[in-house]
């Protein structure tokens, strides 16, 4: 596995990309396909922040639609991977049988597996997340959970086979950027070599920059993007956000103290 | 006998899963099926016999977060 917590590269992209399964990314920005104003808008955002990976859905659809087949042949012009989602899944057996038809639709073997505990928070419930991601990795996917930042949650999903973990920032869709600092940072140096994404909960690209700066792989953004007024603006900026937090990460910052200390050398003042 | 489609009852004489699809005008849709909360795969469809009760899932591709 790759050392993605390693700081020896250069740049905020390119030398030292975080490898997801055997898959190395083009890019720290995941970007959600929901939301947008429009099919050009969406594609605009993705050209403009170099965003890699979409995530996906599966819907129903009705005989004569045909909106599926329209959607996916936007998706496949972005020449990006895809991430289908289990998205509004309550149940192991909802989000285990939604993932087999996003694998047959998308031909991928990638799933964002969301098993929803809570209805206001959209908080994950971390029992069934388990249970469906090991029946999961058993058929044959490689899962991205979409996790809470528990570290014996987290640590079961590795055993059930998860190689990348995607802990939230804050709930789906609030846009309160990260809230709970020192968990995501007792996250990450408890897997230092896992692959490990911010899902969810972003608003700000200030937000994704400190998930760069605690040493996070990636952020998976969809709302912050898609409902700014100008998203395609938005994803370039988040897009700068973790390219300069990653080189922050990389630099080694210094350490915060209480006490001042004068940067001005004290020798040779004047008036002493 | 009635079935249920994406959450609507509705009658059918559709023997199989791939008939009703193409009673329904799915066509050459690009869709993914389930029937009774388990994955049928597109191969599969022509065998999957269809009984009075079965809860019938077409999802297609869609934005998503």
């Amino acid at each position: 596995m790759t050392a993605t917590g390693s700081k020896s590269s250069h740049h905020g992209k390119g030398a030292d990309m975080p490898v997801f399964y055997e898959t190395e990314i083009t890019s720290r920005l995941m970007l959600g396909t929901a939301q947008y104003p429009s099919p050009a808008i969406l594609a605009d955002a993705f050209k403009r922040s170099g965003a890699g990976i979409a995530t996906v859905s599966v819907r129903r659809e009705a005989g004569g639609e045909r909106a599926g087949q329209a959607f996916w042949d936007m998706i496949r012009d972005l020449d990006v991977r895809v991430l289908p989602n289990t998205a509004g899944c309550h149940s192991v057996r909802e989000a285990v049988t939604t993932a087999q038809m996003a694998r047959e639709l998308f031909d991928t073997r990638w799933i964002k597996l969301e098993v929803i505990g809570h209805a206001d928070t959209l908080q994950p419930d971390p029992f069934g997340l388990v249970e469906a991601a090991r029946i999961l990795t058993e058929d044959g996917f490689q899962v991205f959970p979409y996790c809470t930042e528990d570290l014996v949650l987290c640590e079961r999903l590795v055993e059930a086979g998860c190689q990348v973990l995607m802990p939230w920032g804050a709930p789906i869709g609030t846009g309160l950027g990260l809230n709970n600092i020192y968990g995501l940072r007792s996250l990450r140096a408890h897997f230092p070599d896992l692959p490990l994404v911010i899902d969810a909960g972003l608003g700000l690209p200030s937000q994704a920059a400190h998930a760069m700066e605690l040493g996070y792989d990636a952020v998976l953004l969809n709302t912050a993007v898609a409902k700014a007024g100008d998203p395609a603006s938005m994803a370039d900026g988040f897009a700068r956000a973790l390219e300069a937090g990653r080189l922050a990460y990389e630099a080694d910052p210094m350490e915060p103290r209480d006490m001042a200390a004068p940067s001005t050398p004290v020798l040779g003042r004047a008036f002493t | 006998m009635k079935i249920t489609v994406n959450g609507t009852v509705q009658d059918t004489a559709a023997p199989s899963l791939d008939a009703l699809l193409i009673e329904l005008g799915y066509g050459a849709a690009k869709v993914a099926t389930a029937v009774n909360e388990s994955f049928v795969p597109a191969a599969m469809r022509p065998e999957q016999r269809l009984n009075d009760g079965d809860r019938i899932e077409i999802v297609a591709p869609r934005q998503g977060g």
